[in-house]
């Protein structure tokens, strides 16, 4: 075996790779034709929506397919050697030592039972013949190195006992002790907080430079790429359609499908009204459904007959050499033959806001949740009972036609102030008028039909949004029956038709069950079920972060028009910056419970701002070569919602801490404009004299092309 | 397409459907034959006056070997009792009691249990915590003491077994549906139905309980076996229907001081009794095969 | 973690409470009925006055219950109407027969069904996994008082090998002991069995697992250190409850294999109406299955760090 420093060559190659899953259907091709030649020191990127592949490649590298998965054609090679050819203890030592990996899910990945210190040493004490003090100092050492603080504490440890961002740089250390040439990370954030993301894509980085070592990213995020990869490969069906530097690929894209990919997400600092979102048509096709010739095929605007549908000879199109841009490849047959100045595809169109009449107002409302606390210091100091302060100080309002953006990380209590205004908590203090009346402490079950058909909700999860045990048709009738929107059984079934009209479904969907539609589909459902009341507002909860971007823009682009149409107040709750951006006409950012910053979107999205929005657009990944941002990285955890800062709930992890008053007194609310206001203790000159965070190096270039 | 609202339409292709997902066992061997095994009994007690080659009480030969055939009699296969009733006869006629005692009582057992724990699981709160107590107080007994206790208070007929497997076995359905709904009460489903402001038992009973169905058919399948179990128990301690009819317990009890010079008379009744147990229990492992493999 | 403990200890205490009032009402609520147990059905009405007199039968409800838990909790358990004498002479040396039986079976029962279990679900799927999932859905299919004809036709009527019956009396026999074991181990090592499996199974899914052998771990680490520690922890609360399954079956057992123990005891007790006996005999039987689940729920927490430094 070649040793980790004398070797030159690739460190890793994917020739032809196939690779398959054998069901009770049949054999099942994940990933065709698949090459991939990462050099020593490299980083390239596999992105794609669900389901393209791009994981099982991962697992094919590691050669671990479990029982029902395996390699059916080509070549993995690892410095040189076929790793198909490699015994089973031959694998167990490259395993987590020449080639390491990090996963999506943190808290899974590390053993419950097991003190993290343990599960680190593991590592040295099996590749290497070393002592266990030895281990020991190797772990120490490797968490200092991934910037966790007090690394002794952590080898004490239980993986439940730190937070997500924290478990994670423990998962890249455990990885990284044996110092391998080769690192797979697979969506090692997408399960964390934006700002806690932005610290590990900063440490990720950081080690490319520091350890030399080569890494395969996967993600299904293009800004993450863009941040972490020097190559791309862009992967669909299973298929890579295309593959080049990260500067060629995001700027001179060939392939109809990466056009596509790079239309649908929005961009922070391009005008929404010039760079509509354009949503991709269709649906990802099976596996086992795939088109003959290319797979993009049945999707893609620039389809010929008799040539697209052609299949080459792995199955589908060949790979293309792009002229005159060395080690750029395509798969498509027409990709010099397609007129992108020209191309105007039909986009999402945002529109100029007209609000009309106060729909919605909020003063002062407040949601406390009592807890009993049962530790033995507070039985013995008798306070007992304890308050979590899900909401404290919300005050905003809402106009008709308007979207309002309500902006936060996890724990902000986003959710709480949602079930407040259904109705299905009442608010501990403070007015929440609705139409003119007040609701804030009106459960559900004593609002009228009306109140409560007026105002309602779409949901985030797509697989659970609908009861799988219904018919699609009959959940809308139920809702068109309960508001008493009509009585009539065929009225009812008219409207169920024109619902599914106005969510562009097939009216044949009414029959359906839930299992039978895709993510995107039951979403559209699930609006249509918020619109059956001719709702005065509409509260979307991350109506789209769970469906894959090309669907994302779709599902907001229904949602943006059906809501002109109707000129209902949407508000439109996310985590998501880029969208907000796109379609919201004002920004209310919260952080454990309270309102930060609120005001029109481009008076949020410029200076002056709360350091904690700064913070936050700071860390969202933007997949655009031409924007350059200032970077904050936060530090330490998010605060609980149990026991939360005094004074300014950000002070534990602001990085413009201004002294004791931060952390003594509640910051007032300051005007910095009419409607723009920031709750915090810095001076307005100060916070005005910000520079932006996000800024368009060259304004001339259109921003993806 | 121009009905689809109407309700009894709704309500078959329900029935369809689930008969459907049901029907899928025909891909899980073993629980193909565990449903081979349970309609040969169902056939066996629809069908007993038929097949049965003699009455079940009637005092014929005593003490025959399997297989003996007597003159102007006939074979008795499994061989007659200590009183000369004959053991295959009995058997067959054995299998009815079992079929309509148990699952009446399983029946009996979920309407008591699922409606407990439809509310502890929705509600929680006060009413998950007197239902949880009063149903870990009846669990911590063990079960036959339960049982003995209540049949040698109430008396043993056949209703009163019901009673008694009811008031035993529904805190099990209990736990077992609050945990579904626990875990189901959460999904977005439920809170649009709140927030349409749905009556509490019509979320339980429209929204929840039919997506905890598949769970409770395999618990159903094997809490069938165990009832079964239950019943023979029963009739085994003295404790089960009155004689002279056949249960199976029961004949084991009559004979078993000759178990040892005699086996035939213990063993085949036993042998009765697990395999429809036995079906139930490879039902319910190849329902769950079935259901866990989508 | 010492608050659980507490807490749990006192629902334990509550149970026991809530038991022994249901049994109370159960069997002494109707006093008249309690004279006919106790001085047989061709006493005299004046007869029957005078003993519940002269036992305080005619006192309130409440005061009866008191002064009889009272007792109880001392270890003053009455007569027994059948055999005469106080409940506890006869009831202590039957419970310690069981207990031997008991030990015996789980001695048994633990080891075989860990190993059989941890084997069959390291791979699921497997044709070893199949063959021990089938055998062990067919042995809990046999019910004790079906299983035990059957081994006593092969090793008693058959083979010769052992006794049929267990009455040990010419003294503790460690051969008759064998058959009502074997019997119990033949119904209970299968559940058992089942559940180590399936937690052993989905251990063997989990992302975790995943992590250490793509660390390269050897095989066998994977399944010691970082497997089995997880995967035990389910089997230890099933074992616990398995005894509650296991007095359940030793009624049975006792009953054919004419065992001197306490199932048989209860059996018998219920039969002859003996009520002190009765009320005896299902205290002790709850509390042994209140104590386990009590042992059961303190030891999960105990095991699992998720929850103890929580």
């Amino acid at each position: 075996m070649n040793t980790k420093a004398d070797y030159d060559g690739p460190i890793l190659e994917c020739r032809n790779l196939s690779i398959s899953y054998f069901t009770r259907a049949g054999e099942i091709p994940a990933v065709v034709d698949f090459n991939l030649t990462l050099e020593q020191g490299g980083s390239v990127g596999l992105v794609g929506e669900s389901g393209c592949g791009k994981s099982t490649v991962a697992m094919a590298i590691m050669q671990y397919m479990g029982s029902n998965g395996g390699i059916v054609g080509g070549q993995v090679i690892y410095k040189g050697r076929d790793l198909a050819t490699c015994s089973e203890e031959e694998l167990r030592q490259l395993r987590g030592n020449e080639i390491s990996m990090v996963y999506q899910e943190p808290m899974a990945s590390l053993n419950p039972s097991i003190t993290l210190g343990k599960q680190l040493m593991e590592v040295p004490l099996c590749h290497e013949n070393i002592s266990e003090k030895e281990a020991y100092g190797r772990a120490v050492q490797i968490l200092a190195d991934v910037n966790l603080p007090d690394p002794e504490r952590v080898m004490a440890s239980y993986p439940h006992q730190i937070s997500g961002g924290q478990q994670q740089r423990v998962v890249i250390a455990m990885a990284l002790l044996s110092n391998p040439s080769l690192l797979l990370l697979d969506e090692p954030t997408t399960a964390l907080d934006v700002t806690v993301e932005a610290g590990i894509v900063e440490l990720i980085g950081d080690i490319a430079k520091k350890f030399n070592t080569s890494m395969v990213y996967i993600s299904h995020n293009l800004g993450l790429i863009l941040a972490t990869c020097d190559r791309v490969n862009v992967m669909y069906s299973g298929v890579v359609v295309e593959n080049g530097s990260v500067d060629e690929v995001f700027d001179h894209m060939r392939h109809p499908y990466t056009k596509g990919l790079f239309s649908c997400i929005p961009l922070p600092g391009t005008d929404k009204m010039a760079h509509p979102l354009v949503p991709i048509r269709g649906q990802l096709p099976l596996p086992h459904e795939r088109p003959p010739g290319c797979y993009f095929g049945p999707r893609c605007d620039f389809f010929q007959e008799g040539r697209c549908d052609k299949a080459g000879e792995r199955g589908t199109i060949d790979m293309r050499d792009v002229d005159d841009r060395p080690g750029h490849v395509v798969r498509c047959e027409r990709w010099n033959e397609i007129d992108w100045e020209n191309y105007r595809p039909e986009g999402v169109t945002s529109y100029p806001l007209q609000a009309g009449e106060e729909v919605l107002s909020i003063d002062n409302m407040r949601k406390y949740y009592e807890l009993n606390d049962n530790s033995i210091a507070a039985m013995i100091s008798g306070k007992r009972v304890r308050y979590v302060k899900a909401n404290e100080r919300i005050s905003f309002n809402a106009h008709e036609g308007e979207t309002i953006a309500i902006v936060g990380e996890s724990g902000c209590g986003k959710s709480t102030f949602a079930k407040v205004l259904m109705g299905l908590e009442t608010a501990t203090d403070g007015d929440v008028v609705f139409n003119g009346k007040d609701v804030s402490e009106l459960p559900v079950q004593q609002r009228s039909p009306e109140q409560v058909g007026s105002m309602q909700m779409v949901f985030q999860n797509p697989f659970d949004t609908l009861n799988p045990s219904h018919a699609v048709g009959s959940q809308l009738a139920r809702v068109i029956k309960k508001f008493g929107v009509e009585s009539d059984k065929h009225k009812i079934e008219q409207r169920v038709m024109e619902l599914l009209d106005l969510v562009k479904l097939p009216r044949d969907f009414a029959r359906r069950r839930p299992r039978q539609l895709s993510g995107g589909q039951k979403q559209r459902v699930g609006i249509a079920r918020a619109f059956a009341g001719n709702p005065a507002m509409v509260v979307a909860d991350e109506p789209v972060s769970a469906l894959d971007v090309s669907v994302q823009a779709a599902i907001t682009g229904l949602l943006m028009d059906i809501q002109h149409t109707y000129r209902t107040t949407l508000l439109f709750i996310s985590h998501d910056l880029s969208l907000v951006r796109y379609l919201a006409d004002r920004v209310v950012v919260m952080y454990l419970g309270q309102i930060m910053e609120q005001g029109t979107t481009d008076e949020v999205f410029a200076p002056p701002y709360h350091p904690y929005t700064e913070a936050l657009l700071s860390a969202v990944p933007i997949a655009d070569t031409s924007i350059k941002k200032k970077r904050i990285i936060l530090e330490g955890n998010l605060p609980s919602v149990m026991s939360p800062p005094k004074g300014c709930p950000f002070n534990t992890r602001c990085p413009r801490k201004i002294g004791s008053i931060c952390e003594t007194e509640v910051p007032p609310f300051v005007e910095a404009g009419p409607g723009h206001v920031i709750m915090c203790h810095i001076p307005m000159e100060e916070l005005k004299s910000v520079e932006p965070v996000i800024v368009q190096v060259d304004k001339d270039r259109p921003a993806a092309e | 397409m121009t009905d689809i609202a109407a309700g009894v339409q709704r309500r078959e292709s329900r029935i369809v459907r689930t008969l459907k997902g049901l029907a899928l066992i025909r891909e899980s061997v073993v629980g193909m034959i565990g449903l081979a095994l349970v309609l040969f009994w169902v056939a066996m007690a629809a069908f007993a006056n038929q097949i049965a080659p003699f009455p079940p009480n009637a005092t014929l030969y005593p003490l025959a070997a399997p297989g003996e055939f007597v003159e102007g009699m006939g074979t008795f296969w499994l061989g007659t009792d200590h009183i000369g009733r004959d053991i295959l006869s009995r058997i067959i006629h054995g299998s009815r009691q079992v079929l309509l005692y148990a699952p009446l009582a399983t029946l009996c057992a979920y309407l008591v249990g699922i409606p407990m724990g439809l509310a502890a699981g929705y509600r929680r709160g006060a009413t998950d915590g007197v239902l949880s107590f009063i149903s870990n107080v009846i669990l911590s007994f063990p079960v036959l003491v339960l049982y003995i206790i209540i049949i040698a208070t109430i008396g043993a007929s056949g209703a009163n077994i019901v009673v008694a497997v009811t008031f035993a076995s529904a805190p099990g359905i209990f736990r077992i549906v609050r945990g579904l709904v626990l875990d189901l009460r959460n999904r977005e489903y439920v809170f649009a139905a709140e927030t349409r402001g749905e009556t509490p038992w019509r979320i339980m009973l429209v929204e929840i309980l039919p997506n905890a169905r598949g769970p409770l058919i395999v618990d159903a399948c094997l809490r069938l076996g165990y009832v079964i179990i239950t019943i023979g128990v029963l009739g085994f301690l003295g404790l089960g229907l009155p004689p002279p009819d056949p249960d199976w317990g029961g004949m084991i009890n009559e004979t078993r001081q000759m178990a040892m010079s005699f086996p035939h008379m213990t063993v085949f009744p036993g042998i009765a009794i697990s395999s429809l147990v036995l079906g139930f229990n490879l039902l319910a492992d190849g329902l769950r095969e079935v259901s866990l493999r989508d | 973690m010492l608050i659980f403990m507490v807490r749990r200890f006192g629902t334990m205490v509550l149970t026991m409470v809530v038991v022994s009032l249901l049994l109370f009402l159960l069997l002494e609520i109707n006093i008249g009925s309690v004279a006919i147990k106790v001085l047989g059905p061709y006493s005299s009405e004046e007869q029957r006055n005078i003993w519940l007199e002269a036992n305080g039968y005619f006192e309130p409800f409440y005061i009866r219950y008191f002064s009889w838990l009272g007792n109880f909790i001392t270890g003053d358990f009455g007569d027994s109407i059948r055999f005469k004498v106080p409940v506890g002479e006869i009831l202590w040396p039957r419970l310690a027969n069981t207990g031997i039986l008991g030990l015996a079976t789980m001695l048994v029962v633990i080891p075989l069904s860990l190993v059989l279990g941890v084997l069959a679900g390291m791979k699921e799927g497997s044709n070893l996994d199949r063959g021990i999932s089938v055998g062990s859905i067919v042995t809990t299919s046999i019910p004790e008082f079906a299983s035990a004809p059957l081994l006593s036709a092969i090793f008693v009527f058959y083979l010769d090998w052992l006794p049929g019956t267990s009455s040990m009396a010419s003294g503790f026999s460690l051969v008759q002991l064998v058959l009502p074991a074997m019997v119990l181990v033949l119904y209970d090592f299968g559940y058992v069995t089942r559940m180590t499996r399936a937690s052993m199974a989905e251990v063997m899914m989990t992302h975790y697992i995943r992590t250490a052998v793509l660390k390269g771990l050897p095989y066998k680490t994977v399944i010691t250190r970082h497997a089995l520690r997880n995967a035990l922890i389910a089997p230890f609360t099933v074992i616990m409850l398995q005894i509650n399954w296991l007095l359940s079956g030793v009624i049975v057992v006792e009953f054919f294999f004419a065992y001197k123990g306490f199932g048989a005891l209860l059996l018998e007790a219920s039969l002859t109406k003996d009520i002190f006996m009765i009320e005896a005999c299902a205290m002790v039987a709850v509390f042994v299955a209140v104590a386990t689940q009590t042992i059961a729920d303190v030891g999960y927490t105990y095991l699992n760090p998720r929850i103890r430094f929580a």
